[in-house]
């Protein structure tokens, strides 16, 4: 396959980025950093001069052979998809975009992951270097573009669901990795408890699942190997073979579940933790571990139910009366929050409070 | 004196036989797989409980006294070298494997569990831990995070930091913390994500929730020899573009080949110049068929000979090899010294030319074991440390391979850490901004500097000296610095 390096578009704006982060940082004025805009609802809004990121955009780097994509973090989405399905390649955390508008900075950012994420790993993990400009106004690199590199703290991780808060994204390299040879959708009508049993007892089985869910009585599986592969797990498997843009609503939210005014939480636990004791509706992804909530019951509650089991709530949609969005830290770890902005942007002038009131 | 008062407040948190202090029980904590550094700690203390971990960093704290912590001391970069005026903290008796959840595919572990019990613990439910170093038998669980091991199947099931959901520090001050969660994610930033291959700078771990993966149902592995190491990389490089991503790619040159086979017998073929070996895991439908498509792929790019092993004994003849390969090149010479670079793959050719020239200029061989799936480089090269001089030109040489891996887009490191060994190299791999947001990093954990200190990143005045004697291009490093 060909080298595609070389062949794409864009703009490099790294230098004005900078400068008006360095300005802002000596003027201390509050940055809202922006993007496609598909995000916005998501955090607390921050009040300040916008930083427009999709000024620099464009694929750097893409080198098929080495499941390696560079691109600016103004890139959108779809169009790093795209190429890298021409490829017979993906990103194999199937971010959502929300909207077409959506750009690589902001999912990075916001470490947005779809339905493969329970059995190919999240966004973060995927991210193998990035650039950023930090809120001096300094430009660094960190990580890079091979595959495996364990030389000085891991920032680029560091950066992914931190929501601008302690650096502007500038570039991002991420691993690839093929499309699968096939995939097929099955649906099974089920209970809840027996949804979650099979859930569980096959994810221990060297099975090819590619995405779960649950909803209403139906139990959702996706397989992804080759023909061969995927007979042999319906075998096992069963259910009846369904359009597989069942994925793409559950993944962009444009299922009938999520049109509604009420308040949508993201519950993340224990995959194999029951039934939650919560007024409203939930869907479930990621084999359980993954829940949406509609519902009405105060924050604290919903809070309280999943921490007891390890999990947090994150009030992710319809949030009309300003409740907190993320879930509370620990005195020790929230300590560390403050202690890392700081080392990070000192004059606490990215995004402030889109994350936290504090950081 | 201060050793005296630092012993008896030692003496009040953990029992006699758990504060080591005269020097025959020092002996076995001054080094760790890097042999070459070796260094006597003040004190070794051995707690088996997180309050005395807490206690003991909180007098640390208090008295401003250098830890380092140590798992099993195979690390291969010198980041368990002991401070000569500090303690040297090991986890050893945190050796309980805590639970193991099958529904939610993890096990709870104390950082003292040796990586292979894992597995092996596992095993009961047909589940594994997946990261592999080749010295999992020893190595332990709570060092793989601190250095973000890798091993022979990374390029498909990920790092250690791939493989954690969850782990318990103990900061400096003497707090304990939760990282991560029972869940896929976690709220805030990814602290889990910072601490994993932090080299002990930023905490102490006393727990961790590690994933475990099904064991496939198949594997099989291929062995296919080559006439020219190019043509091999060539293979590599067409195996993945084909839309295959095997569970191991291992490449290993002819100097590593010969003294494989005369080592363990494993059959490989020894007019070869280079050898591959690949590993297909998951669904027998699935591996059948990719078995099938890479003996084409390297029937198609000029391998010489292609076997495919007939059954678990014949695989497991032809890993061992893989696997012995830094003993049985031991054997081969007094000493050797192994890297641990990382490169885009398609530059191998070239760094394998040129370190070529570089064995030459030396005057030192090299044997070349490569993770040829994921660029990892790891050159080991042969010397004798009791011929006057050649350890220094040894770790000179050793430093030119690293500062070309970065010259060619890759890393000083790809899965051994930074150290003692490689600090200087990291002055090659970062600018001083980085260097300074490194250093902002530790001062938000331990602003005392007192967790492993002089590991893993330089100080900027270390660099100014070091870049001294490394100009490149005409070009100073770190040129806003005063020289000394």
């Amino acid at each position: 396959m060909p080298e595609i390096n070389g062949q794409f578009s864009g703009q490099d704006a790294s230098q004005a980025l900078a400068r008006q982060i360095e300005q802002a940082y000596h003027n201390h004025t509050v940055l809202n950093i922006t993007g496609g805009g598909s995000k916005a609802f998501y955090g607390q809004h921050t009040q300040g001069e916008q930083l427009d990121a999709t000024r620099h955009h464009g694929i750097i780097n893409y080198q098929p052979t080495e499941l390696v994509i560079t691109a600016r973090a103004g890139t959108r989405l779809s169009d790093i998809e795209k190429v890298l399905r021409e490829n017979r390649q993906m990103l194999g955390f199937e971010p959502p975009g929300f909207s077409p508008h959506a750009t690589l900075g902001g999912t990075i950012a916001c470490n947005f992951s779809g339905p493969r994420r329970a059995y190919r790993g999240a966004a973060r993990d995927y991210v193998l270097g990035s650039r950023i400009i930090t809120g001096k106004g300094e430009i660094q690199q960190f990580g890079g573009e091979v595959m495996k590199n364990v030389a000085g703290y891991d920032v680029s991780r560091l950066m992914c669901g931190a929501m601008g808060t302690l650096g502007l994204i500038l570039d991002v390299s991420l691993k690839v990795i093929p499309l699968p040879e096939a995939e097929r959708s099955l649906l099974l009508e089920c209970s809840l408890e027996q949804a979650l049993n099979y859930m569980h007892r096959w994810v221990q089985q060297s099975l090819p699942l590619s995405a779960s869910a649950y909803l209403d009585g139906k139990l959702y599986i996706r397989l992804a190997s080759n023909e061969g592969g995927i007979q042999q797990a319906q075998q096992i498997i069963g259910g009846d073979t369904i359009d597989e843009n069942f994925w793409h609503l559950l993944k962009e939210q444009q299922l009938a579940f999520f049109n509604t005014e009420k308040p949508l939480w993201r519950l993340s636990l224990a995959s194999n933790s029951p039934a939650l004791k919560l007024n409203g509706e939930t869907l479930y992804e990621w084999g359980g571990a993954l829940r949406w909530l509609r519902s009405d019951e105060s924050a604290d509650k919903i809070r309280h139910t999943v921490e007891t089991l390890g999990g947090h709530a994150i009030f992710f949609k319809n949030n009309t009366q300003q409740i907190d969005p993320f879930h509370e830290l620990s005195p020790g770890v929230q300590a560390l929050h403050r202690q890392l902005k700081n080392a990070f942007d000192p004059a606490n002038i990215l995004n402030p409070v889109r994350m936290y009131a504090d950081i | 004196m201060k050793k005296q008062s630092l012993l008896s407040r030692l003496q009040q948190i953990l029992p006699q036989d758990a504060v080591l202090h005269q020097a025959e029980d020092l002996r076995p904590y001054e080094c760790d797989g890097l042999s070459a550094y070796r260094q006597l700690p003040l004190v070794v203390a051995l707690p088996d409980t997180i309050e005395q971990v807490q206690s003991i960093l909180r007098l640390c704290h208090e008295l401003d006294v250098p830890v380092v912590a140590r798992g099993a001391g195979t690390g291969l970069s010198g980041g368990a070298l002991p401070h000569t005026d500090g303690i040297l903290l090991s986890l050893a008796k945190f050796s309980e494997i805590i639970s193991i959840n099958p529904e939610q595919r993890t096990a709870i572990v104390q950082p003292g569990v040796r990586n292979l019990a894992i597995s092996e613990a596992a095993s009961e439910y047909g589940l594994y831990y997946a990261p592999d170093p080749s010295s999992q038998i020893a190595c332990t669980i709570g060092g793989n995070i601190a250095e973000n091991s890798g091993g022979v199947h990374c390029l498909k099931y990920g790092l250690t930091v791939h493989n954690i959901q969850q782990i318990k520090i103990i900061t400096i001050q003497g707090e304990l913390l939760t990282l991560g969660g029972s869940g896929l994610d976690s709220p805030g930033y990814d602290l889990l994500a910072l601490l994993t291959g932090s080299e002990g700078m930023l905490g102490v771990i006393v727990e961790a929730t590690v994933k475990l993966l099904p064991e496939p149902a198949v594997a099989r592995v291929i062995l296919a020899a080559f006439d020219d190491v190019v043509k091999a990389g060539e293979a590599v490089g067409n195996i993945i573009s084909d839309g295959i991503i095997p569970a191991g790619l291992e490449m290993m040159d002819k100097l590593a080949i010969k003294a494989a086979e005369a080592f363990v017998n494993a059959g490989y073929p020894l007019d070869a110049d280079a050898i591959l070996l690949c590993e297909l895991d998951g669904g027998l439908c699935e591996v059948t068929e990719h078995v099938k498509r890479v003996k084409t792929i390297l029937d198609h790019y000029g391998a010489t000979e292609v076997r495919v092993a007939q059954d678990e004994n014949e695989r497991m003849a032809f890993w061992k090899g893989r696997k012995a390969a830094f003993p049985a090149v031991g054997r081969l010479s007094p000493d050797y010294y192994c890297m641990d670079g990382t490169i885009p793959r398609k530059h191998l050719p070239e760094v394998l030319r040129r370190m070529g020239e570089l064995s030459t200029e030396y005057g030192l061989a090299v044997a070349n074991v490569f993770h040829a799936g994921d660029g990892n480089l790891h050159p080991l090269i042969l010397y004798d440390a009791n011929t006057p001089g050649e350890l220094e030109r040894t770790e000179e040489f050793g430093g030119r391979i690293l500062e070309m891996c970065v010259e060619v887009g890759g890393s000083i490191t790809g899965e051994h850490g930074v150290g003692l060994e490689k600090i200087n190299q990291m002055c090659v791999q970062f600018a001083s901004s980085e260097l300074s947001q490194f250093h902002a990093i530790k001062d938000a954990f331990d602003p005392k500097g007192l967790l492993n200190p002089g590991k893993a990143v330089p100080t900027l005045h270390r660099c100014a000296e070091f870049g001294a004697m490394h100009v490149h291009h005409g070009k100073l490093p770190h040129p806003e610095l005063e020289r000394f």
